[in-house]
C-alpha cells in the first residue's frame, strides 16, 4: 500500500502541506524585521504610522484568507464579509470608548464634593459619547459595552450569528452563483444604511473613534501600542493561516472544492451541501470579525462607510489578483493592492502633468485597479500566486479552456494545478 | 426477497408536458433490471424523481425495511439513505485526486463536523486501494482525475459508487463510451453488485441489455409499456411498435 499512503492525510499535517511552513517562516522574519526597525522597540526607522499601516495589512490579509476560503475553496462568492469584519471592529470599538469615556468621566466627577451616583457616571458617559447625535442614553446595544470579556465574545458571536441567519436563509432556498453574491451584498448594504442613522445607536455616520488609545494605558505612547497590535495582528494572521490550511487540508475540504465545482454531484454523494456551506460561511464570518478588532483600534475609527458594498467588492479583487484558490493567494493579493492603494491614495504617489492634463492618482488609482482586475480576470486567472508556480514547477492542466465542473464558481483551467 | 422500492402512481408534468404519468415499478432487495425507452420515455425524469432531484406531483415513492417515502427526504439524505446514482455523464470531481474521489464516496458519517475531523484510518486506505484495483486504476490514484479518459472516468465513477456501499443503484447508460473489453468489464462488476443489493441500469443499447441477462421494463411516455424477460418483451407488438415502427 506505499502508492496510497504516498499522499495520505496520516502523515504529518506540515509535510504535506511545506506552504505552510514556508508562510509561516516569513510571517516570522517579517514581524522580527518590523519590530527592530521599529519606533517602539527598535531603530526608528519605520515610523509609528507606517507600523500601524503594516498591522492593518496583516488583518486584511486575515480578512483576505476568510474570503479565500468561502470563494476560492467553497465557490461562494460573498459580497457581505467586510460587513463581518466592520461588525467586528463595531463591538471592539464598543468597550474601547466606553472604558475611555469612562475614565474621563470620573476624572472630571471627582472634583465634585459628593461621591458621584452610578446613573451620574452613566448619564455622563452617555452624553460624552452620544452627545453628537444629539442623545444622552444608552441605547440597549450597549448593554454590555461596560464588560471587555462581552465586548469580545461579541467579536466573535455577532458576525457568526448574523452570518448562520442569513447563510441559514440563503442556502436552504438554494440560492447560488450571482444571485447569492446580490443577496450578501443587499445584506452590507442593509446594514450600513441602518448603521448610518442617527437613532441605530452606533453614533450613526460619525461611527465610533479615539479607538487608538487603550483605556488605562493614556500612559504608554502609541509607538508601543502600535506595535503590540502589529504582533496581535500577526499572530492572528499565523493562527488563521493554520486554520485555514488544516480546513481545506483534509476531507473537509475535498467536500467544500467538490461543492464548488459542482454542488448537486456532492448532494448525490449524501452530503449536505447547505450545512456545510453554512459552517463555512459563519466560520468564516468570524474570522473576519476577529480581522475588523483588530483591525480598528489600529485605524483609529470604525464607521458605516467601511460596511458599504465597495469595501467587500474590493476584498473579492484582492483574492482575485493575488489568486483564488490558493491561501498564500490570498494574503499577496490583500498586501499588495491595499499596500499600493494605501501608497496611491496617501498622495505619495507624483502626480504626472501630461501638459494637458495632469494625472492625479488619488482619482485614477480606482481605474488602475478597476482594469487590472479586469486584465487578471481574463488574461491571468492565476493571480500574482501564479507567479509562485514558475519556481514550484507547478502546472495547470491542458483541458482546452473546459472549466472544472459544471457550477459557476468552479475552478477555471488556469487556476487549477495539473 | 423483499420489495426495497416501490414507486406507485407516480405522475410529474413540466408545463403540461406529462415527463411521468402514473408510473408504478418494484424491485426486489437484490435484484438486476433493466429500464429500457425511446428518447423522451421519462428514464432520466424516473431516475431524478427517486433521488429527489424531482419531486413528483402525486404518487407515493417508499423505500427500505421500514417503508419511508422517498418524497419528504432531500437528496443528500436519500443518498445517506442508501441510494447511489450514477450519471449518463461522467460526473467526477475533477480537480481531485482518484484517491481523494474515493475516500470522499467512501461510505461514512457525512455531517460537516464529522468530516472535519475525519482522519482515514489504514482500512479505509485499505478499502480505497482494492476499489483501484476493482475498476484499474490502481495506477492512477495519484493523478488528478479530470485527466482521466473518459472510459477511466466512468470506471471511477462506478468505483465511487461502490463505495457509497448503497442499498439501491441507479446507472444511467453505464456503457457509452467504452470498448467492447471494457463493457464486459462492467457487465461483471453490476451483476456481482447486484447479488447483495438492487440495481437498476437505464440503457439504449439492447445487446449490453442482453448480457446482462435480467429482467426489463420498458418505458414509454411516462409509464410501463412492458415488463419481463428481453425476449418477453421484443416479442410484445406494442414494444416493436414503439422501437421500430412508424
Amino acid at each position: 500500500m506505499s502508492d496510497v499512503a504516498l499522499g495520505s492525510a496520516r502523515r504529518p499535517f506540515a509535510l504535506r502541506f511545506p506552504s505552510v511552513l514556508v508562510f509561516l517562516a516569513i510571517l516570522s522574519i517579517f514581524t522580527v524585521v518590523v519590530t527592530v526597525l521599529s519606533e517602539g522597540f527598535g531603530v526608528g526607522v519605520i515610523s509609528t504610522s507606517f507600523v500601524k499601516t503594516l498591522g492593518k495589512t496583516l488583518c486584511l490579509c486575515l480578512v483576505a484568507l476568510a474570503m479565500d476560503l468561502v470563494w476560492g475553496y467553497c465557490g461562494i462568492l460573498s459580497l457581505g464579509h467586510m460587513a463581518f469584519f466592520g461588525l467586528g471592529g463595531y463591538a471592539i470599538g464598543m468597550w474601547l470608548m466606553y472604558a475611555r469615556t469612562e475614565i474621563i468621566v470620573l476624572e472630571s466627577l471627582a472634583a465634585a464634593e459628593l461621591p458621584p451616583t452610578p446613573e451620574e457616571v452613566s448619564d455622563g458617559i452617555a452624553t460624552q459619547i452620544f452627545g453628537v447625535v444629539g442623545a444622552s442614553e444608552f441605547p440597549p446595544i450597549w448593554a454590555f459595552a461596560h464588560s471587555l470579556p462581552l465586548q469580545l465574545a461579541a467579536v466573535v458571536v455577532v458576525p457568526g450569528l448574523l452570518a448562520l441567519v442569513f447563510g441559514w436563509l440563503a442556502f436552504r432556498s438554494r440560492v447560488t452563483g450571482v444571485y447569492l453574491s446580490i443577496l450578501t451584498q443587499a445584506m452590507t448594504l442593509a446594514l450600513s444604511l441602518h448603521l448610518f442613522q442617527n437613532d441605530s445607536g452606533l453614533r450613526g455616520n460619525n461611527g465610533l473613534s479615539g479607538l487608538q488609545n487603550l483605556p488605562g494605558l493614556s500612559d504608554v505612547p502609541q509607538s508601543i501600542v502600535s506595535m503590540w497590535f502589529f504582533w496581535a495582528s500577526a499572530l492572528a494572521l499565523g493562527l488563521g493561516y493554520i486554520l485555514c490550511a488544516w480546513v481545506v487540508s483534509g476531507k473537509f475540504g475535498s467536500v467544500i472544492r467538490a461543492i464548488r465545482d459542482d454542488e448537486a454531484r456532492v448532494r448525490f454523494l449524501g452530503y449536505p451541501v447547505e450545512a456545510f456551506k453554512l459552517v463555512i460561511f459563519t466560520l468564516t464570518a468570524v474570522i473576519a470579525g476577529i480581522a475588523g478588532a483588530l483591525y480598528y483600534p489600529q485605524a483609529g475609527i470604525v464607521n458605516p462607510a467601511e460596511i458599504a458594498p465597495i469595501a467587500s467588492i474590493y476584498l473579492a479583487v484582492w483574492v482575485a489578483i493575488g489568486g483564488r484558490g490558493r491561501l498564500y493567494g490570498a494574503v499577496i493579493g490583500a498586501a499588495f493592492v491595499s499596500l499600493l492603494s494605501t501608497w496611491f491614495t496617501g498622495g505619495q504617489a507624483p502626480d504626472i502633468n501630461l501638459g494637458f492634463y495632469t494625472i492625479q492618482w488619488v482619482d485614477w488609482w480606482i481605474v488602475i485597479l478597476g482594469l487590472s482586475f479586469v486584465a487578471v480576470t481574463l488574461f491571468a486567472p492565476k493571480g500574482i500566486g501564479g507567479l509562485v508556480d514558475v519556481f514550484i514547477d507547478r502546472k495547470s492542466p491542458d483541458r482546452h479552456g473546459a472549466d472544472l465542473g459544471p457550477d459557476q464558481g468552479a475552478l477555471r483551467e488556469q487556476e487549477a494545478e495539473k | 426477497m423483499s420489495t426495497l422500492l416501490e414507486v406507485s402512481g407516480v405522475s410529474v408534468s413540466f408545463d403540461g408536458f406529462k415527463a411521468i404519468n402514473n408510473l408504478s415499478f418494484q424491485i426486489a432487495d437484490a435484484e438486476l433490471r433493466a429500464v429500457i425507452g425511446p428518447n423522451g420515455a421519462g428514464k432520466t425524469t424516473f431516475m431524478d424523481i427517486i433521488t429527489g432531484k424531482t419531486k413528483p406531483d402525486e404518487g407515493r415513492v417508499v423505500y427500505g425495511d421500514r417503508g419511508d417515502s422517498l418524497l419528504k427526504m432531500s437528496e443528500s439524505k436519500i443518498a445517506q439513505a442508501g441510494v447511489g446514482r450514477k450519471f449518463q455523464r461522467p460526473t467526477v470531481f475533477e480537480d481531485q485526486s482518484v484517491f481523494d474521489n474515493l475516500m470522499m464516496a467512501l461510505k461514512k458519517t457525512r455531517g460537516p463536523l464529522a468530516v472535519l475531523f475525519f482522519k482515514p484510518s489504514s482500512e479505509d486506505e485499505d478499502k480505497v486501494a482494492k476499489l483501484a484495483a476493482e475498476i484499474g486504476l490502481s495506477g492512477a490514484l495519484h493523478r488528478k482525475s479530470g485527466e482521466l479518459s473518459h472510459g477511466q472516468k466512468q470506471w471511477l465513477e462506478i468505483g465511487m459508487l461502490l463505495a457509497q456501499d448503497p442499498r439501491l443503484l441507479l446507472v444511467d447508460e453505464p456503457a457509452a463510451g467504452m470498448t467492447p473489453a471494457e463493457r464486459e468489464h462492467t457487465t461483471d462488476i453490476l451483476r456481482e453488485a447486484a447479488k447483495t443489493r438492487a440495481v437498476v441500469v437505464v440503457e439504449h443499447d439492447m445487446e449490453f441489455v442482453r448480457r446482462l441477462n435480467c429482467k426489463v421494463t420498458v418505458l414509454h411516455e411516462g409509464s410501463v409499456l412492458a415488463e419481463g424477460s428481453l425476449d418477453h418483451v421484443t416479442k410484445n407488438e406494442q414494444v416493436i411498435e414503439v422501437y421500430l415502427g412508424r
